[in-house]
């Protein structure tokens, strides 16, 4: 990931431009960028975007230079960051959903470089979107928690009350209810994706309501560390393998692997053949994967959770197959019903039944 | 033991002088830091990145006036009430309700054409900070309450308030269900001054605002009030000014200012009202404030600075791959430079030993 060198290959490059103007397929090293929300020591989120870019990098070496900016608020700012990576780069990831409308603005303005945006719903001929179907890794650890938990509730720190995030409660709702029938999930919503101060505060707050498994839906791995620190209480990792804050209280952790997608997008752009698309990959394409399980886990847990990876797998089991109810008892899903990704997942606003919180709004 | 003793004259040289030292300080500072960690970086051009590409480059000289027109209006609104000794700190409480108020006008007018519709969101915009300032002068007036607290707590509970109202009924109703609004329309966004960037007329605004500040603070008998009332309040009560008055039209000025700067964020290079609009420059624009001295003229060229080293601390990372952190290190020395010289303008040390 130097960008020393960026600037000599630059050079180089002027050269070349006019071989890679007519043929359309690339001579020299593609030019990636990396936009992200947080800071990418955040072993969360942004740390699995930049693994991924690593990733990218190792396959392709010399074929790729790769840059990154992290921190990079969701604000009008962005739009400038997005625009000086448009100037010197060929393909643009920016991996987080509040950059939809700055990247569909630049891309606007510069119709020959390729964009691909994390989490939004927008295409468009230069502009790709992309995301993991996570509610299925929360499918799996929702039955870890299910099994593992002894005073049957589970604290949830949520960040925000967007369509992934629900799916991720819902999910893991269900699948901890279905096996253990007194399940309770407690919510706490933070607002924001990486704050470790209000993440552990809100994990000693969820564990002094009688929580004793931990998940977050935030990047940073500060309730890993509160689980840690407290007897008796699990968490489960969130983007990475949290192992390290986690030794003995982490049981797995769903990982975000975006290192394949990178090197296929970027592979296409070099190849020529980059086109628009709309990725939705879940565990069976390995955009989805989990850490090694805790040996806490007793066999019958472990196997039963493997069992669970394998049925989304091969599809043999669908996270949400109904009888669901939405919380206020409307039906949403009929036996043996699965929801569509769009509108039912995509646009997701609604807890399922037994959900004993008030919906954020 | 060392102790600083009040001068009896300030140099006028050296207050003109002073922020130029402090930039020089803090270039040399900044030079031995990167020098040190940055081996295989050739560390002038670092330095060219980050303080001569935003001003040589039309795109980065036009969205450093960008950056820096929120930062002016609000720090003038500061600048004012700090004077007169009223420590608005919430800023960034007033600039996000002024943005919803003006944004909630311009969604309501969705789709229909007028050339009233932005003069209509800036008052709602104004009016929004306004209120939301009003609420801590009320507080101060009536009951005694430290107004730093109130606007500093009232900062959260509006940002809060924001994220509600993105949940609710100013969600973009086709957005699947994302916490943003819908894209303004054409009529509801700022006339943009330079063709092809987002520089929009509220730097015209700014700029605007800021000759009226100070010509109203050199000539009208309100400007003499709020210098009085800060320096010296006692003074202020024999003369007959009334404190309330002082507080009332210093926490109205800022939060109403903050407020517009926070629908021209919205209605300007934003373009909706999403999460994302506290972006912290009602806490910047206090230091922008300082920088300048509380003085009106010279909040234009703080902004000014402290945008330069936004854009280009964001060039020098995509550059150069250098942390985030970089920009925010080169911001707090310039701030300490800065007020270090200041304070050795108007304190000497002095050295002696303690019996």
């Amino acid at each position: 990931m130097s960008n020393i060198r960026l600037r000599s290959i630059l050079k180089l490059s002027l050269l070349s431009a006019v071989l890679a103007f007519t043929s359309n397929v690339f001579a020299d090293p593609v030019k990636a960028a990396f936009v992200y929300i947080g800071p990418t020591g955040d072993h969360g989120w942004t740390y699995a975007h930049d693994q991924g870019a690593k990733y990218l990098k190792a396959q392709m070496g010399d074929d790729v230079v790769v840059t990154t900016v992290e921190s990079v608020e969701e604000n009008s700012d962005s739009e400038r960051v997005i625009t000086s990576l448009a100037r010197k780069n060929d393909i643009i990831f920016t991996t987080s959903f509040g950059y939809m409308n700055p990247t569909l603005k630049v891309a606007k303005r510069y119709p020959d470089v390729k964009f691909e945006h994390a989490t939004g719903y927008m295409l468009e001929d230069n502009v790709s979107v992309y995301s993991a179907r996570f509610y299925e890794g929360r499918h799996v650890i929702g039955k870890i928690a299910g099994r593992m938990t002894k005073t049957n509730v589970i604290g949830y720190i949520a960040s925000f009350p967007i369509p992934e995030v629900i799916r991720g409660i819902n999910a893991a709702y269900l699948a901890a209810k279905s096996v253990n029938p007194d399940i309770q999930i407690k919510i706490i919503w933070v607002y924001t994706w990486y704050d470790p101060g209000k993440e552990a505060d809100a994990a000693n707050a969820l564990i002094a309501q009688g929580a004793d498994i931990i998940m977050q839906h935030t990047d940073s791995t500060a309730p890993m560390t509160v689980a840690e620190e407290t007897e008796g209480v699990y968490a489960f990792g969130q983007a990475s393998d949290m192992g390290a804050w986690g030794p003995t209280s982490q049981l797995t952790s769903i990982i975000d692997n975006w290192g394949p997608y990178y090197l296929s997008r970027v592979q296409a752009v070099k190849d020529g053949t980059w086109a628009s698309s709309d990725t939705f990959d879940g565990i069976r394409q390995g955009m989805v994967k989990f850490a090694p399980m805790s040996s806490a886990m007793p066999l019958e847990v472990k196997q039963e959770a493997s069992k669970a990876i394998i049925d989304v797998m091969t599809g043999a089991v669908h996270p949400f197959t109904g009888p669901i109810n939405k919380q206020d008892g409307s039906p949403w899903l009929a036996e043996g019903e699965t929801p569509p990704a769009y509108p039912d997942l995509l646009t997701m606003d609604f807890y399922v039944e037994g959900i004993d919180s008030k919906y954020p709004n | 033991m060392i102790r600083l003793i009040p001068r009896v004259e300030n140099s006028t040289a050296m207050i003109l002088l002073s922020p130029l030292l402090a930039l020089t300080l803090t270039a040399i500072s900044a030079y031995l830091i990167f020098v040190s960690i940055l081996v295989d970086i050739e560390v002038s051009s670092v330095f060219y990145t980050l303080f001569v590409e935003p001003l040589t480059d039309s795109y980065y000289l036009s969205e450093l006036l960008v950056k820096a027109a929120p930062l002016m209006i609000i720090a003038l609104g500061l600048s004012i009430g700090f004077r007169a000794g009223v420590w608005n700190i919430g800023a960034e409480g007033q600039y996000v309700i002024g943005g919803i108020a003006g944004s909630a006008v311009g969604l309501y007018f969705y789709d229909v054409e007028g050339f009233w519709i932005i003069p209509l969101m800036a008052l709602a915009g104004i009016l929004g900070g306004m209120f939301y300032a009003g609420i801590a002068a009320f507080l101060k007036t009536r009951y005694q309450v430290n107004e730093i607290l109130v606007t500093l707590m009232l900062t959260y509970v509006a940002v809060l308030f924001l994220s509600a109202m993105l949940q609710g009924p100013l969600r973009n109703p086709s957005g699947f269900n994302f916490p943003e609004s819908r894209l303004f329309h054409d009529s509801a966004l700022l006339p943009i001054i330079w063709e092809g960037t987002r520089l929009h007329i509220g730097l015209v605004v700014a700029i605007i605002l800021s000759l009226i500040a100070w010509f109203g603070i050199k000539k009208h008998i309100f400007g003499m009030q709020i210098k009085i009332s800060g320096s010296a309040p006692r003074a202020a009560k024999f003369a007959g000014f009334n404190d309330n008055k002082t507080v009332w039209y210093s926490l109205l000025i800022s939060g109403g200012l903050a407020g517009l700067a926070g629908l021209f964020e919205a209605a300007g290079p934003a373009g909706q009202l999403t999460p994302g609009l506290p972006q912290f420059y009602g806490f910047t624009a206090i230091i922008v404030a300082f920088l300048a001295r509380l003085h009106p003229i010279g909040v234009l060229f703080s902004s000014l600075l402290i945008a330069l080293s936004y854009v280009g601390g964001e060039n020098v990372q995509i550059d150069y791959d250098l942390p985030k952190s970089i920009t925010q290190i080169f911001q707090g020395m310039l701030l300490f430079y800065f007020l270090a010289c200041d304070i050795l303008i108007k304190y000497k040390v002095v050295l002696f030993k303690t019996i």
